[in-house]
């Protein structure tokens, strides 16, 4: 239940935050400070969340055939694959890496 | 004179954009389903938080063990730059009423992409709202078609799936990497996730990240360009010339 109440809060704050910009008077977000914290925030997170996708289990951190996953995605985002080739390629080498033994 | 909704520069873009976008919900709704999701909390999440990022940050977290109330708060932090679009959106479109409503739900990267690509006041709003409309219909139609499968399939480490989310995160990222600054920015967020896994509970450390990507923003905002971050994960207007081969001074590949 409380999974379902974050995803309602979640949903409303996204919808909101959207909102949020056809409502305040333009100078708020045309602020540079705010333009570029909205872009460094987009790039952090998402790094964030490739490295701990990759090497955390929960508290611990270990390396495993996700690292191969991640080597592989960056090789075919470097040949300009498509993302959803790519998100493809990160699964074949996961699950081949496993095939042949790794954790 | 505006030319035919046919032969609309702005619809025929906002069209293939929103082709390309909505089949990758099919690895939105895979994943979400084996972080542990049920469909319909997934097809909520197309719904109703429509934004990728976000989406792929709420299951991100939860996959790692994160609490929900860490997922929430990592889908927020990643939507705030929503709400810049949505103040370019404004000036583009002057919506009222309901249709305010409707054009900041799907006021996304993608949609604004589209529409600032065009010059043409008329091929903007028709670039915004075709793509904005489309990728929304088919993102949510994708997002249901990958969590039955994903639902179908079995143990979802054994298909790789953990490693097929590693894969859409830096698939998300990549586009993003133009600047030596922003890679710097992302090898810095990455440290500093890397350091707090083992001593703050899961999904904490993508917050301690949040907190380090919002300081270099705020001490260093004049050092970078200001719409850095702000690029669509899939580019409406690749650029052209050399198709193979045009890399940008980090050595990273051009979005295609």
């Amino acid at each position: 239940m409380t999974l379902w109440f974050w995803i309602i809060v979640a949903c409303v704050v996204g919808f909101l935050t959207k909102l949020v910009g056809y409502l305040v008077p333009r100078k708020w977000l045309t602020n540079p400070r705010v333009a570029r914290i909205a872009g460094t925030l987009t790039i952090g997170l998402l790094a964030s969340l490739t490295v701990a996708n990759t090497v955390a289990t929960g508290q611990t951190l270990a390396l495993d055939s996700r690292l191969g996953a991640l080597l592989a995605a960056g090789v075919a985002l470097w040949l300009k694959a498509p993302f959803l080739a790519v998100v493809i390629v990160g699964a074949l080498a996961a699950a081949g890496l496993r095939l042949l033994g790794f954790p | 004179m505006p030319t035919s909704l046919r032969q609309s520069p702005g619809a025929k873009v906002g069209l293939s954009i929103a082709v390309a976008t909505g089949l990758y919900g099919i690895s939105f709704g895979a994943l979400s389903v084996s972080s542990g999701l049920d469909l319909w909390q997934t097809w909520a999440l197309s719904l109703l938080l429509f934004s990728g990022g976000s989406q792929f940050a709420f299951i991100g977290v939860i996959a790692g063990g994160g609490t929900p109330i860490a997922a929430a708060s990592a889908a927020a932090l990643l939507g705030i730059r929503n709400a810049v679009y949505g103040m370019q959106m404004n000036v583009l479109l002057h919506p009222s009423g309901w249709r305010r409503l409707a054009a900041a739900h799907v006021t996304i990267d993608e949609s604004l992409a589209t529409s600032t690509g065009q010059t043409d006041p008329v091929e903007q709003k028709r670039g915004f709202w075709v793509a904005g409309v489309g990728i929304f219909v088919l993102w949510n139609l994708f997002t249901v078609l990958g969590a039955v499968a994903g639902d179908a399939i079995g143990d979802p480490k054994q298909w790789g799936l953990d490693g097929a989310a590693v894969a859409a995160f830096l698939g998300l990222l990549w586009p993003r990497l133009k600047s030596r600054e922003a890679g710097a920015i992302a090898v810095l967020c990455a440290l500093a996730t890397v350091l707090a896994v083992p001593f703050v509970p899961p999904g904490i450390p993508i917050l301690v990240a949040a907190v380090v990507a919002a300081a270099i923003g705020w001490f260093g905002y004049r050092s970078g360009p200001a719409d850095e971050g702000m690029e669509p994960d899939i580019d409406p207007y690749p650029p052209t010339g050399s198709p193979a081969s045009h890399t940008d001074d980090s050595g990273r590949t051009a979005a295609s």
